[in-house]
């Protein structure tokens, strides 16, 4: 087999990480919406806004971690818009979740021709934070620990969200607002309030995760370049059952998918192009074949809460 | 409320509350004082505004006129958060609990948002309450999985965690097995003994009586009097409910009586005893109540004593025991003539509660009532029968021809008519016109449907004259069946299921819910119905609806018929033996 060498694994790997940051970031963040009731399908909207606003700050600024900052400003600013007309205009979720989406998609694009068609600027690579002795192994050195400090920030949700689910108040209540709105009300909670900041977090994760995708992945921003990330986190919040640890293996093993495309490429393996980009999409629906019946989603997810209504 | 006080000192009082809903006044100038230390009864019929007024204390409604002082001072209630700030726990009649979470985390909820709940305090504060009030909960079991008598405790619970002084029990009874009732009724007691002011809503009179230290009583959005304590205490139960009936319909009670005597030859061995004050009194069969009512009658119960023998066969091919003297027609029909629902050795799958093996015959012109407590069965039964379900094996046979592969259009079309219990769920669609919920069985068909274009005309004369027969109060027949009270859906869905070739009518808890007069106006239908050749099949959790109606009554428990009683006067003992599995 000489298909496994240290490079094609150092390359995939390392791939997965890169594409799947972004789909776990998303994934989290819409675990957390639809933890709420919220069911975020404005979330591609808000990842594109994010890698726009991102990389706008990156390049003006020439600072990495600034762009990621502005990325996770648009993202939430997108959410907040997401809240009012949701949660506190009670609208339909997936009517105003599309609308946020064409809408960032149509405006990054427009912003982006205006500013960028000519030149397509490129940012330089993001300074990486090694960690000593680990960043030497063989392919997963390189691939997780020799990275910016926002992979492990990412990562390092993983175990954070847990905790705020199963041992804070806040967890409780982000759960009462999915399953019974109501009880949660009368238990002298603000539901609305619960929600909104549900989706505040929602934004704020997709903002970063689409900024790091323009400014990490891939060092530009390309019109519609979030390519269906979001709607993926979507899936991968569905399958994890409220798990935050699901949502990191479902997005590394997307990831490792859509990374196929520049690993075969790296050993020369003569595959055609269309047939290996579709592979992540045939694996989501693969995905969904075999799972999709053990997804559980909160009883009142995607229903607006007006006090009072039953 | 403290020690220090004066007991007599209001804990809340309401004052001259108006609150308008759009062609609504639901309440006017409403009056409610609630003291420390009493069951403060409101009562009301359907859309007397009970709710409301107490929404309002609870912090889901605004007054739009009048005051709400508490401890004294004049407070704005506006969300559930400041009720409870303010010593007002409610106990809502749909549960207030999250079903997927612990029965410790729903008591957790409403801490501060980034501290982890402190769960060992809790449950030592839990255990201690839990003694102190006499009851026993696990705090780790998943709410879910409770009973709803064992949710509405923890509610009560939490409320008392919380500290509050005033408790509203918003129709708590309704949903409760008359056990889980007379449980409540007993906690209500020991909660008011320590200090707290409890309000509860109901609509049954004998719940009232019993439970109440003060009566108040609404109808049509309007205080119309209350009865004090003392007043209370110094009249019999049998005047109390007279000055009740009075002040809840603006009627004497005795017509109410001669209404509910108004029944068939076959139930004369009721009425040769000492009449029951009212049809709606014997609701709860607390024995309290039954030691008033009807002494003369449980004597007799307890002279017959059930022959088991005779009465544990679920056959329906077995012949009745006959009561001693009495002719009851019906039971003379089921021997003459063919039935006309028959159905033999019935199973049906279903993961909570399957059917095993059910066989009955209901003849045309009796009323067999399905008794027990309620989900033993009794739902799917109901749906098999409709062809709402699948039927794993046995025969369902409607005039004698099959019906069990039928579905549930060409079992309407045939006769067999489905009532169901579930009036907004799958008995209506809200949104939709009366007039289009009156034929909604029959959408696509002729002659309100020629060729797949809807004949308006047709479905409208239609809907008139059902509004009229089955008196339906709606301001149009174009109004969204939604915007109706309980009652009036009740009526439409009578209406359109009577309507017709009905040949078999299931009737599944057709009073649940009601008020007392349309809950009478109910059974005077399915009476009608049964008068006219209809074969009826009742079910319902209520014994003395049962009791009232029915020529025989089956019970079922486990999704088994365990026996089928004629409904003499050994009836209630058998019946309620069965029922419990004694």
């Amino acid at each position: 087999m000489s298909l496994f060498t240290e490079p094609f694994l150092t390359a995939l790997v390392l791939g997965a990480v890169t594409a799947g940051l972004p789909l776990l970031l998303a994934g989290l963040g819409e675990q957390m919406s639809e933890r709420a009731g919220v069911l975020n399908v404005g979330i591609e909207g808000m990842m594109l806004a994010g890698a726009y606003g991102g990389f706008l700050v990156a390049y003006r600024s020439g600072s990495i971690p600034l762009g990621l900052f502005g990325g996770a400003t648009c993202g939430g600013l997108v959410a907040a818009l997401m809240a009012l007309f949701c949660v506190r205009l009670a609208l339909s979720q997936i009517v105003v979740g599309i609308a946020l989406t064409l809408a960032a998609e149509g405006l990054t694009a427009l912003l982006h021709h205006v500013q960028f068609s000519q030149t397509y600027p490129r940012l330089p690579a993001a300074a990486t934070l090694p960690i000593p002795l680990l960043s030497a192994m063989p392919v997963v050195g390189p691939a997780l620990f020799d990275r910016p400090l926002i992979v492990y920030l990412a990562l390092a949700c993983v175990p954070a969200l847990s905790r705020l689910y199963r041992e804070t108040h806040f967890g409780l209540a982000l759960q009462a607002a999915g399953d019974a709105p109501a009880a949660l009300d009368a238990a002298g909670v603000d539901v609305l309030r619960t929600r909104m900041a549900a989706v505040l977090a929602t934004g704020v994760l997709a903002g970063t995760g689409g900024a790091f995708m323009a400014e990490i992945g891939a060092g530009l921003f390309v019109p519609f370049m979030t390519n269906g990330a979001g709607f993926i986190g979507i899936v991968l919040a569905m399958l994890a059952r409220g798990r935050p640890l699901w949502v990191l293996w479902g997005a590394l093993l997307f990831g490792m998918c859509l990374s196929l495309a520049t690993a075969l490429q790296v050993v020369g393996v003569d595959i055609p192009s269309d047939v290996i980009q579709m592979i992540p999409f045939a694996a989501v629906m693969a995905v969904l074949v075999a799972f999709g019946r053990r997804a559980s989603l909160p009883a009142a997810l995607g229903v607006p809460y007006r006090r009072g209504e039953r | 409320m403290t020690a220090a006080q004066p007991r007599r000192d209001p804990l809340v009082s309401m004052r001259g509350i108006t609150k308008r809903f759009p062609g609504v006044t639901a309440n006017e100038n409403v009056d409610l004082v609630l003291r420390p230390g009493e069951v403060h009864v409101l009562l009301g019929e359907n859309g007397a505004g009970k709710s409301t007024l107490v929404g309002m204390l609870a912090g889901l409604q605004q007054p739009d006129a009048g005051t709400i002082s508490i401890g004294g001072r004049s407070e704005r209630i506006d969300s559930p958060g400041r009720a409870l700030a303010f010593g007002i726990g409610t106990v809502f009649q749909h549960s207030m609990l999250v079903p997927s979470l612990s029965v410790l985390d729903n008591l957790a909820l409403g801490g501060s948002w980034w501290r982890k709940p402190d769960r060992a305090g809790l449950v030592a504060r839990l255990r201690e309450m839990c003694r102190d009030i006499g009851i026993e909960v696990d705090p780790d079991v998943v709410v879910g999985s409770l009973s709803l008598g064992e949710r509405q405790q923890v509610e009560i619970l939490r409320a008392l965690l919380r500290g509050s002084q005033v408790l509203i029990l918003d129709e708590a009874t309704a949903m409760l097995t008359p056990k889980g009732a007379e449980d409540l009724g007993v906690l209500m007691r020991r909660l008011v003994a320590r200090g707290l002011g409890v309000v509860l809503i109901t609509h049954k009179l004998n719940e009232a009586v019993t439970y109440g230290d003060r009566i108040s009583v609404l109808r049509l959005g309007r205080n119309v009097g209350e009865i004090g304590p003392t007043a209370l205490a110094s009249l019999d139960r049998k005047s109390a409910t007279d000055e009740i009936v009075r002040l809840m319909f603006g009627v004497d009670s005795r017509s109410t009586t001669e209404e509910a005597s108004d029944r068939r030859d076959a139930h004369a061995i009721n009425t040769s005893n000492p009449p029951p004050v009212s049809e709606e009194q014997p609701e709860s069969p607390s024995p309290l109540w039954r030691g008033v009512r009807g002494e003369g009658r449980d004597a007799l119960t307890d002279a017959f004593l059930c022959p088991p023998t005779q009465v544990f066969q679920p056959s329906p091919l077995t012949p009745l025991h006959k009561g001693e003297g009495n002719s009851f027609h019906a039971s003379e029909i089921c021997a003459a003539c063919s039935a006309a629902l028959s159905v033999e050795h019935l199973s049906v799958d279903d993961p909570l509660m399957p059917l095993a093996d059910i066989s009955l015959r209901v003849a045309p012109g009796e009323i067999l009532g399905i008794a027990g407590i309620d989900g033993n069965g009794q739902k799917q039964f109901a749906e098999a029968l409709a062809g709402q379900r699948p039927v794993r094996a046995g025969t369902i046979r409607l005039d004698g021809h099959q019906v069990g592969q039928l579905d549930v259009a060409a079992r309407h079309a045939l006769g067999l008519r489905y009532v169901t219990d579930d009036r907004l769920g799958e008995g209506t669609v809200a949104a939709f016109p009366l007039a289009i919920n009156l034929v909604l069985k029959e959408i696509g068909a002729r002659p309100f449907w020629v060729g797949g274009w809807q004949r308006s005309a047709t479905i409208d004369t239609h809907a008139r004259k059902l509004v009229a027969d089955f008196d339906i109060r709606t301001p149009d027949i174009q109004t969204p069946i939604g915007k109706l009270s309980g009652g009036n859906i009740q009526r439409a869905l009578l209406a359109r299921e009577l309507e017709g070739p009905a040949r078999v009518v299931i009737f599944a808890k057709p009073t649940s819910g009601l008020d007392a007069q349309n809950a009478q106006a109910t059974r005077r239908r399915i009476r009608d119905a049964a008068a006219s050749g209809v074969a009826a099949l009742l079910i319902s959790t209520d014994l003395e609806e049962l009791l009232a109606v029915c020529d025989r009554i089956a019970v079922m428990r486990q999704g088994r018929i365990v026996g089928v009683v004629l409904n003499d006067g050994m009836a209630r003992q058998c019946v309620g033996e069965m029922m419990s599995g004694a």
